[in-house]
């Protein structure tokens, strides 16, 4: 099955082409059945990625394979993929997840005018992002990078007639490619000095010393730098939020389960390059693990800060993933303990982020787009699956035991605690633990407001509960989202995923920081005490957020505004991009091209003068001369015709004389080397 | 066929021949007759590039197909042509974009006969440069190509064509005299004189860098960087691309500014390999100039095609980075050294292919604003909004063609400045770290561009405009097929420039590294 493992991106890309270039044809024909020509897509590599993960876990070796790309000199660029733990449960995720988000897509985008399209999208980003996870060297990672970015620019653009719509696509697009400006130069540096683009190359080299550690920390950096505006880490976080414009499913597939963790996959992936540099400062002494851990923290906790005051439902589940994938960054900066903690947390992640997207798609499907929470109220009654469903990935989300993300979430913490234990560093454990707080807290508000109390508006009156195409994704996912941890639990082969995710790297292996109850009982404690606050002050009303708003006002006024990032961003790096190109513009047409116009003109003028002198002069002159020498010519000309042999003979040898010395000063001419003015 | 048939000869002057017959017919009662033969001229002419192919040996490093006759013996000029692995790429290029030109030509209406003459002599002018393997030869083709182009600017042009026309004449011809001259000055320091460029690189009349070779190589440099153009001078192109026919700036910035780029890699890196390695700075900071500058007046139009025009020198600035880094001094251990050039080998492999990826995609794009301009009759991006829906087709193709030039993976543009970048990079780290800035701004306004023309809430002015009709499709769609094929299977074509690159870089490594130990013994 490994080595049919080729075959998962395609069968996506088959069903997308097919959409694309047929969709149309097969609408008029299908109807809105076209939309399982792409489910099929997707759902036909869950037999290959389940598979391969099966494979993996009884034992398997890793497999690797590749063709050549492009000659360069005496060498060649390879393009691969490679099939190991991570690649098969990142696969197995994908291939669950995608395929769930597909089913619903079907009820969801019913009725839309781009229904063929919008699954002829999909379904290339599934392509893309398998692509990505068997990526085996930094060409296809680059390529599989950029196209992730393409699909989720085309879809989140997908109603363009919007202009919020289109301005978020874009906004998207430039930011995170900022960050892969970085990522980019973090090659060109492996290509340097490894000399190769294969990550089994690279890390052979950063561990032979070919690479210095300085070296190694330093691409290591640039390379997180992609991964900070892919998984939309601060500070370029901004164009999260702005993609929820796109369908929702979209935002659950691309922006909370999938390629919003790409970052996070290839900083693991690549962890053999962040581990040979553990010990080597590169900015300020600070190595590039502390700088994946420290933006991981400040991400968790500002993103988690600004959705708080969120009232638009997707946005606050979109600065949820942005705080969650802080704690998975965090927890991969911290080494090789927190490594297996930080990949759980992407894939059980990614099934309840999923799941909550999903539900409040079912929310805005039965609230006729409205995304403003304070416009609901009531719909749990009206709305019981997706009640129970939201539920149950909130609970994931907020650590609540035994919900998945408790156990993901809690490793972790844990590795934190750990590091606080050995090495006094105890800002991550104190920061993950109030990051907590903060995510049960936001989540209660956003739950409490939706789903109890008495409905607010008309529309959530008349709620009413989705399809069956709908309600299924959602109750498979719910169950994930409630049983995954497990596999992660010191229960289960004590801490199944763990031994399989590191089985291949015995580094990890001895240091397993393992379950510690007392950082779960504070963390559930954490938990509870934000869910408790949010259900005092929004769901039994014994607490007016008033109460709190007051005191805390400038905080307050800062969430609500997301910290004026866009502002800054917009008056300082936008702008200062627009008006240097207007200038740029400006300045090439008025100096260098009037440098030339002025040239052009010069010569002009001045070759017209010196002609008219020429004219004037030498010319005009000579014509006059003419006049004159024809005369004296003549009178000379007279005296000539002396009629005297002698005369004749005279005139004859001046002229065989002057000949002669011509010649002769030629000869000595070409004899010194000098060039003739003619060639033979 | 028979051996030894005279493929490239035969490739060369069909047009001409095309040309001949288009001139012999009436301009009145045979205009279809003119359209077919011009069509049928150009189509011979690339099927023949196609079959020259056959006998070529795609792995084989040196000239291929080689014509030689003696021609003005007394100058020991010679009817020399040949292609190889840096040539073949640019004449199918050249024989494709002009066969799709021809064809898109067919809606022109005015002076059919003397356009489709002009278009054919300006085949045979490009074809020639690009097999010519005599200096004289290749001077003869360099300014044939001329000619046709400043009519086809001057006649069949926008409004200011005159202007336009007059400057890129005129501003073209200084660059070909002051390569000219430098041409004359190669001829007179060889021994036995020739103007044979294969015997000339043999024989190294210019090595070292005496002031000779150094007034010889920037009388090249002027020559072939304007042509390029390399900031700054540049300024001719908007002007001549905005003010040309749709074909004419397909044909403009597809084939002729490769010309200046195929001179720096077919004469300045061979003839004066010390030269080159000595200045190699000053052209990778004037490469780099171009990327940012380009880049950023791109973002500052709000014409289309002044866009793709200005798109285009930041474009020829990856080019010429990874020229300069294919020559760049260095110095090091054995293992480095063999390291660098790989680096060289990639910088320069990037190069090439990014002359036949601008060609194919620019191409595809100046059609594109051909097919908008002759809906609308305005370019300005402000002017539209919404037509992804009214023009579906076209946005997808345009889209396509857009991501292909931001370097999106995936699409050809992507594997050429990706190898220019990764192969200059060791080279030269600072300048690679400042130019990969402009392909985020190229991103940013390819991006700002398509969301103000296609995105958004749709024009009501605009709702009548119809798709692209079969004839536009024509000319886009392989170009399209292009894109894709060469970026996501590279192989076949960098095979081809490879066999080329490899020698011709071992060559510029040993000298700049001689250059590296004279300047390293000189300062100290």
């Amino acid at each position: 099955m490994r080595e049919m493992a080729w075959i998962i991106p395609i069968l996506p890309f088959a069903a997308s082409m097919t959409l694309l270039f047929f969709g149309a044809a097969l609408k008029r024909r299908l109807g809105e059945g076209v939309a399982w020509i792409g489910v099929a897509g997707i759902a036909a590599t869950l037999p290959f990625s389940l598979g391969v993960l099966y494979e993996l876990v009884t034992g398997a070796p890793a497999y690797h394979a590749s063709i050549p790309w492009a000659p360069v000199g005496q060498r060649v660029l390879d393009i691969g993929y490679q099939v190991d733990a991570l690649t098969a449960v990142m696969l197995a995720m994908v291939s669950v997840v995608a395929t769930c988000i597909m089913v619903f897509s079907v009820g969801y985008m019913h009725g839309d005018d781009g229904y063929q399209r919008f699954f002829a999208y999909m379904s290339l980003f599934c392509a893309a992002m398998f692509l990505l996870v068997l990526a085996a060297n930094f060409i296809v990672l680059y390529v599989a990078w950029e196209l992730v970015g393409l699909c989720s620019y085309l879809l989140i653009g997908f109603w363009f007639h919007k202009p919020e719509a289109a301005n978020a696509a874009k906004k998207a697009f430039i930011t995170t490619r900022i960050g892969d400006l970085f990522f980019a130069l973090g090659i060109f540096l492996i290509w340097r000095y490894a000399p190769s683009l294969s990550f089994e190359e690279a890390f052979r080299a950063a561990a032979a010393g070919a690479m210095t550690a300085s070296v190694a920390g330093l691409a290591a950096l640039l390379l997180f730098g992609g991964a900070v505006g892919k998984s939309a880490q601060f500070p370029l976080h901004v164009w999260l939020p702005d993609a929820m414009e796109g369908p929702t499913p979209v935002s659950a597939l691309i922006h909370a389960a999938t390629m919003v963790a790409a970052g996070v996959y290839m900083v693991a992936r690549l962890s053999p390059l962040y581990w040979a540099s553990l010990h080597e400062g590169v900015i300020s002494g600070i190595p590039a693990l502390t700088f994946v851990a420290g933006i991981g923290l400040i991400t968790a906790l500002l993103a988690a800060f600004i959705g708080l005051t969120q009232n638009d439902i997707k946005r606050v589940l979109a600065y949820s993933t942005i705080s969650q994938l802080g704690y998975m960054m965090c927890g991969l900066g911290m080494g090789v303990i927190g490594f297996a903690a930080g990949v759980f947390h992407l894939i059980t992640h990614a099934f309840f982020k999923a799941l909550l997207f999903l539900g409040s798609g079912s929310v805005m499907h039965a609230m006729h787009d409205e995304l403003d929470m304070w416009k609901m109220g009531g719909l749990g009654r009206r709305m019981p699956v997706t009640y129970w469903t939201f539920w149950a990935g909130t609970l994931a989300l907020a650590g609540i035991f035994p919900f998945a993300g408790f156990f993901s979430k809690d490793e972790i913490i844990a590795a934190a605690y750990h590091m606080g234990h050995e090495e006094g560093r105890w800002i991550y454990f104190l920061g993950l633990e109030a990051g907590a707080f903060l995510t049960a807290l936001y989540m209660g508000r956003l739950c409490f407001n939706v789903f109890s109390g008495q409905p607010r508006t008309e529309t959530a009156e008349h709620a009413h509960e989705s399809p069956p195409v709908m309600l299924w994704p959602l109750r498979i996912l719910a169950f994930f989202a409630i049983i995954l941890g497990w596999v992660g639990s010191p229960w289960v082969a004590n801490n199944l995923f763990h031994h399989f995710l590191t089985e291949t790297a015995p580094a990890i292996k001895e240091v397993h920081v393992g379950f510690n109850p007392a950082v779960a009982a504070l963390s559930t404690a954490m938990a509870l005490g934000g869910l408790l606050l949010a259900a005092a002050m929004y769901r039994w009303h014994v607490l007016s957020p008033d109460v709190l708003k007051r005191p805390l006002w400038a905080f307050y006024v800062a969430s609500k505004r997301k910290c004026w990032f866009d502002e800054l961003y917009t008056y300082t790096v936008v702008g200062a991009t627009v008006l240097g190109a207007r200038l740029a513009a400006k300045f090439d047409l008025a100096v260098i091209d009037g440098l030339v116009n002025l040239v052009g003109w010069g010569t002009r003028v001045i070759v017209a003068q010196v002609i008219r002198w020429f004219d004037l002069i030498v010319v005009d002159g000579a014509v006059n001369l003419a006049a004159l020498a024809t005369g004296w010519v003549g009178e000379a000309y007279s005296r000539l015709q002396t009629g005297r042999a002698q005369d004749y003979v005279t005139g004859l040898a001046v002229f065989a004389a002057t000949l002669a010395a011509a010649a002769a000063i030629a000869v000595i001419w070409a004899e010194l080397g000098f060039p003739l003015p003619w060639p033979w | 066929m028979a051996e030894g048939m005279p493929i490239l000869s035969l490739m060369v002057f069909a047009p001409l021949v095309g040309m001949i017959i288009v001139l012999l017919l009436d301009r009145e009662r045979h205009v279809t007759a003119i359209r077919w033969v011009a069509a049928v001229a150009s189509g011979v002419s690339f099927l023949l590039s196609l079959y020259a192919l056959v006998p070529y040996r795609l792995d084989a490093s040196g000239m291929q197909l080689e014509e030689k006759y003696p021609w003005i013996p007394a100058l020991n000029v010679t009817y020399h042509l040949g292609v190889d692995g840096l040539s073949m790429p640019l004449v199918i290029l050249t024989t494709l974009l002009t066969f799709l030109s021809v064809v898109y030509s067919f809606r022109i209406t005015e002076r059919v006969k003397e356009y489709m003459a002009f278009f054919l002599l300006l085949e045979t002018g490009m074809l020639g440069v690009f097999c010519a393997l005599d200096f004289f030869l290749f001077y003869v083709f360099w300014e044939v190509s001329l000619v046709p182009m400043y009519f086809i600017i001057g006649i069949w042009g926008g409004p200011r064509r005159e202007y336009a026309a007059i400057k890129f004449f005129i501003y073209t011809l200084v660059g070909s005299l002051a390569m000219l001259l430098a041409i004359l000055a190669v001829y007179f320091s060889s021994e036995p004189r020739t103007f044979d460029m294969v015997e000339l690189i043999r024989q190294q009349p210019v090595a070292g860098v005496t002031l000779k070779t150094a007034l010889i190589f920037w009388g090249f440099f002027l020559g072939f960087a304007i042509k390029v153009p390399m900031w700054p001078f540049h300024t001719w192109l908007p002007d001549a691309h905005v003010e040309a026919p749709t074909a004419g700036s397909v044909i403009l910035a597809g084939i002729l500014l490769k010309m200046g780029t195929y001179g720096f890699v077919r004469v300045s890196l061979p003839l004066m390999p010390e030269a080159s390695a000595h200045y190699s700075f000053i052209i990778a900071i004037v490469a780099l100039i171009s990327i940012i500058y380009g880049a950023l007046c791109a973002m500052g139009q709000s014409d289309i095609k002044k866009l793709i025009a200005y798109s285009s020198v930041n474009h020829m600035g990856y080019v010429m980075l990874g020229v300069a880094a294919a020559c760049a001094i260095a110095s090091g251990s054995d293992a480095q050294l063999r390291d660098l050039l790989t680096s060289r080998a990639t910088a320069l492999n990037g190069a090439v292919l990014q002359m036949v990826n601008h060609g194919i995609i620019t191409g595809a794009l100046f059609f594109l604003v051909g097919v908008i301009y002759d809906r609308a009759h305005l370019r300005d991006i402000d002017a539209f909004g919404g037509l992804a829906r009214i023009m579906p087709v076209y946005a997808a193709v345009m889209i396509t063609s857009c991501m292909a030039s931001l370097g999106l993976p995936g699409l050809a543009g992507f594997v050429s400045e990706f190898m220019v970048f990764l192969g200059s990079f060791p080279l030269y780290k600072l300048i690679v770290a400042l130019g990969v800035i402009g392909v985020v701004i190229t991103a940013a306004f390819f991006l700002w561009m398509i969301q103000r023309v296609f995105l958004g809430p749709t024009n009501p002015k605009w709702q009548a405009l119809e798709d692209m009709d079969a004839g536009e499709l024509f000319a886009t769609v392989p170009l399209v097929a292009l894109m894709v094929a060469i970026g996501l299977y590279p192989m076949p074509v960098l095979r081809v420039i490879n066999a080329a690159v490899v020698p011709l870089v071992e060559k510029l490594a040993q000298h700049a590294e001689v250059t590296a130990e004279v300047l390293r013994r000189f300062l100290g």
